[in-house]
């Protein structure tokens, strides 16, 4: 009897997740297929495919070969766009991981009644359009913007700097977009720790570092894990931010990607490229399952 | 009114299978304050539930009022429940709560208006009726859960624990109130409880549960003071157990004292049996007065009301007195002092098992 | 011993946090309060104040890609919460309080798997799987949009309602069902008036998600279907004004408003 109510359990489960299945694999999973099957076909003259199988797509991603005489060199701007996606993503979760700790503890060693008050700030910036948020960051970092008046008005420096459209204003954009999601996890993760902990280690003779390296890094690691993870996916995968405030130079591999099926006129290079650019993301993922169920069984 | 019969029932199944009732016999009488009592686990909770028909058993039946009701869905028999959480509908008002069987019931808004306002009388609960159940206290809670059962005029009542989130005080006053209503309403009541003294004050009928079996059904009186076996006078109340053998129609303590004691018939002569004895029912004199069993103070232990004596007998074997504290409170048995201690006419039980 | 006795012993106390924390905070906010300033600025530049004026709104208001943007944007945003809510609350049905079975972490994966794979990549899929059936049928309406916009928000819809789900007490279906109730009034009367906040925080959370997206539309869109936040990534290439401001500012108030509302919604009772 048990084994036919395990089974309608199960039927009714399926039946009511259906409509959210069918729609999330025609409008999400399904035409990843499609991107995979493109990465092996051959580009059509104006945009799209040609259906002839070739691994041209994947070549392309790490060689060129010279128009003039047929050589073959490594693609050094594929090449770059990627190193500089995967040093500007960790780069911003290193910086978002230094700013937000402070943050999530402030917040979370404030009074019950203040807390939500506090997280409440946090989670406005988290929600608003990435774009607006995008958008305000430019206004401040331009040329004739808040920072360089600033900056001119106490004398530091004495002509603009110009940071828009280099990596360090991609890197200022992507640490100021993704801060809430590193502070929140952490948040979280702080929010657990029982502050008697920290108590009992002061009794027993513990410094202040030695008090944040031995019980609370430890402790909150798997909100660090949880909130670098949140922060780096997105990261590497950015394309708004570095498109605004990386102009067209400054390239990320979502640009590049949509280079292809623009201007590039490539769309088995976007394919491989999406591809690739989805293994690192699950590599990234599986790193944080793998890391993550392990605190979780020393805990 | 209701017949339980070799009921059963086992979760899970292969190796995982735990049987939470096996075979269980008992008739629950018509107007009844019925109680099952027992340590947790021991299947109480189970069987309530297969009355109220939130769960199908594995085999046996349930009868109410002689028909079977034993797969029944529970929206179908006139059985209602007090849960342990009250379960209260948080999105409705008390009246709204009260209301809720008796719209189910397709009862006519009038009929509905009149019973509900005689529910919220019976519990005194008028002047709440429009607080949503989260805004009102525990206690209140509690009145209206049962209200919220009773309105749709159940044959049975089932209380899971309904006590036991109260304070000591609250408790006490609700353990009045179950009987008041019960009485007032004549309806069964089949109350689960771990709680010995509260079964103890409220019941009729006390069935007394452990390991998925009914170990003795009876009335309190009969419980506490014939308990089958070691487990029951443990459970039940405090209880000194000395092990004794037969000797004519007497017992013979280890100690080497012949004592009284209540049937011995059963057993044969020099069979060893375990003995059973209440702390209020032990006596304390001077040491070597005639037909006492000589024993020395161990430690008193101070309660209030009671001071509980603790002593050894001349075997070494434990033995625990309750006397009612005198006024100054100081019972004058000091540690070491030489006693003889007796036991009240009948107070000696002999266990069956 | 003097510098020991005097200050208050704090355990949580970290010796320069609260600064940075400070900074975070002042970082956070003053280029979205910069923003929102300069939405009153009468001049023409974003950069040059000049004065207190609120014609921008009215520039941005009278503007017909503007008011089109912004039609389109709520129309896609209504129907792609409402869909995304109603299948979310389904599955959060299905795949919550009813004990383990095969396939369950599938259905899980599957709902969140818009949370996991990058937006770009996502929006590179669905204009390759979208252009295929645009030249296959000829039909380019804002559809698109919808079905897609309705799988990215599913994960934000089914979340809150699923919390919801599995924080609420089983034992008022049983009290329901005691108290002679048919399970399909049950879930009408119990289940459903308590599960509403959770589906009310779903939608808003779809609602809010679908409103922000800019890749996946950016990319699905047909000519002449831009939304607002496409339309206002197309101005950042020109000249930007000041009208850029008045409508970024206006979708921000939206999104707080929203959020308000959120946040008074799942706030836990008592």
């Amino acid at each position: 009897m048990s084994t036919s109510l395990e089974k309608q359990r199960a039927r009714d489960g399926w039946l009511l997740s259906a409509p959210a299945l069918v729609l999330l694999v025609f409008a999400a999973a399904g035409p990843l297929l499609i991107v995979a099957t493109y990465a092996f076909l051959t580009p059509g003259d104006y945009s799209g495919v040609v259906w002839d199988f070739t691994l041209k797509a994947w070549f392309q991603v790490l060689f060129e070969r010279d128009i003039f005489d047929d050589s073959i060199s490594m693609a050094d701007a594929h090449l770059s766009i990627f190193w500089r996606s995967i040093r500007l993503s960790l780069l911003t979760t290193i910086l978002t991981f230094l700013f937000g700790l402070p943050t999530a503890w402030f917040i979370a060693t404030r009074p019950a009644k203040q807390r939500a008050a506090w997280l409440f700030l946090i989670t406005i910036p988290f929600w608003t359009n990435l774009l607006i948020r995008t958008f305000a960051i430019m206004e401040v970092i331009r040329y004739d913007g808040l920072l360089n008046k600033a900056l001119l008005g106490i004398g530091l420096i004495e002509t603009p700097l110009r940071i828009m459209y280099t990596d360090t204003a991609v890197l200022i954009g992507m640490t100021y977009v993704y801060l809430p999601l590193m502070v929140l996890p952490m948040f979280a993760a702080i929010d657990r720790l029982d502050i008697r902990l920290i108590e009992a280690s002061y009794d027993l003779y513990a410094t202040r570092l030695k008090v944040l390296t031995k019980i609370i890094l430890p402790i909150v690691r798997p909100g660090i894990i949880a909130g670098s993870i949140l922060v780096f996916v997105p990261s590497i995968g950015a394309y708004v931010t570095p498109r605004v405030l990386g102009g067209g130079k400054k390239m990320m591999v979502g640009n590049f990607i949509e280079l292809q099926f623009g201007a590039g006129r490539n769309w088995p290079l976007g394919a491989a490229l999406s591809l690739i650019l989805l293994l690192i993301v699950s590599v990234a993922l599986i790193f944080y399952v793998r890391v993550s169920t392990r605190s979780d069984s020393d805990g | 009114m209701i017949e339980i019969s070799k009921v059963s029932k086992v979760f899970g199944s292969g190796d995982a299978a735990v049987a939470a009732l096996k075979d269980v016999d008992a008739t629950i009488q018509e107007n009844e304050f019925f109680t099952l009592l027992g340590p947790s686990g021991c299947g109480k909770t189970t069987l309530l539930r297969l009355i109220a028909g939130f769960d199908h058993p594995t085999g046996g039946t349930i009868r109410l009022a002689g028909d079977d009701i034993t797969y029944l869905p529970p929206n179908k028999r006139p059985v209602n429940t007090v849960f342990q959480n009250y379960a209260l509908f948080p999105h409705m008002t008390v009246a709204g709560n009260i209301a809720f069987g008796l719209e189910m019931l397709g009862q006519s808004k009038t009929q509905i208006a009149e019973t509900v306002d005689k529910m919220l009388d019976l519990v005194q609960m008028q002047a709440l009726r429009n607080r949503y159940t989260t805004e009102i206290s525990g206690g209140q809670q509690q009145r209206v859960a049962l209200a919220r059962a009773l309105a749709p005029q159940p044959k049975v009542l089932l209380l899971d624990e309904p006590l036991s989130a109260l304070d000591l005080k609250l408790r006490k006053e609700m353990q009045i109130e179950l009987k008041r209503l019960q009485s007032e309403t004549g309806i069964t009541f089949v109350f689960v409880t771990h709680d010995q003294e509260e079964a103890l004050t409220m019941s009729d009928r006390i069935a007394v549960m452990r390991d998925g079996h009914i170990l003795q059904v009876g009335s309190p009186r009969d419980i506490y003071n014939h308990p089958v076996d070691r487990f029951v006078a443990d459970f039940i109340g405090e209880t000194n157990f000395l092990t004794a053998r037969v000797a004519g129609k007497k017992v013979k303590l280890t100690s080497g004292d012949v004592i009284a004691a209540g049937d011995v018939s059963r057993h044969g002569e020099g069979a060893e049996v375990t003995v059973a004895v209440r702390p209020e029912q032990v006596r304390i004199g001077e040491a070597g007065a005639k037909g006492g069993i000589a024993a020395t103070v161990n430690q008193t232990v101070y309660f209030g009301t009671d001071t509980h004596i603790h002593l050894k007998l001349g075997d070494g074997s434990d033995l625990v007195a309750r006397l009612q504290s005198p006024p100054s409170g100081e019972s004058g048995l000091s540690q070491g002092a030489a006693v003889s201690v007796q036991f009240t006419d009948g107070a000696v039980q002999v266990l069956e098992s | 011993m003097a510098e020991f006795g005097r200050r208050k012993f704090s355990a949580t106390a970290l010796p320069g946090f609260s600064t940075v924390a400070a900074i975070t905070f002042i970082v956070l906010y003053a280029p979205i309060v910069t923003l929102v300033i300069y939405s009153f600025n009468a001049s023409d530049s974003v950069a040059l104040w000049g004065g207190f004026s609120a014609k921008w709104y009215g520039i941005a208001w009278q503007n017909t890609h503007v008011q089109e943007a912004t039609i389109r944007s709520i129309i896609i945003a209504v129907s792609a919460s409402a869909i995304a809510t109603t299948v979310a609350t389904m599955a959060a049905l299905g795949t919550t309080r009813r004990g383990k079975y095969s396939g369950q972490t599938l259905i899980y994966i599957m709902i969140n798997q818009p949370l996991m794979v990058p937006e770009i990549v996502t929006a590179v899929a669905l204009l390759i799987f979208f252009a295929s059936i645009k030249v296959a049928t000829g039909y380019t309406g804002l559809i698109y949009l919808i079905v897609a916009h309705s799988a990215f928000c599913v994960p934000f819809a089914y979340l809150p309602i699923r919390a919801r789900l599995e924080g609420m007490d089983l034992t008022l279906e049983t009290a329901a069902a005691d108290l002679y109730s048919t399970p399909f009034r049950t879930f009408r009367r119990v289940t459903l008036p308590l599960l509403a906040p959770g589906i009310a925080a779903g939608a808003m959370l779809a609602f809010v998600i679908s409103l922000d997206d800019v890749v996946i539309t950016e990319f699905v869109k047909s000519a002449g279907q831009d939304t607002l936040p496409t339309y206002m990534l197309g101005q950042l290439r020109r000249a930007v004004t000041p009208e850029v401001n008045a409508i970024a500012t206006a979708l921000l108030c939206l999104t707080v408003l929203l959020l308000t509302l959120f946040f008074l919604l799942t706030r836990k009772r008592g």
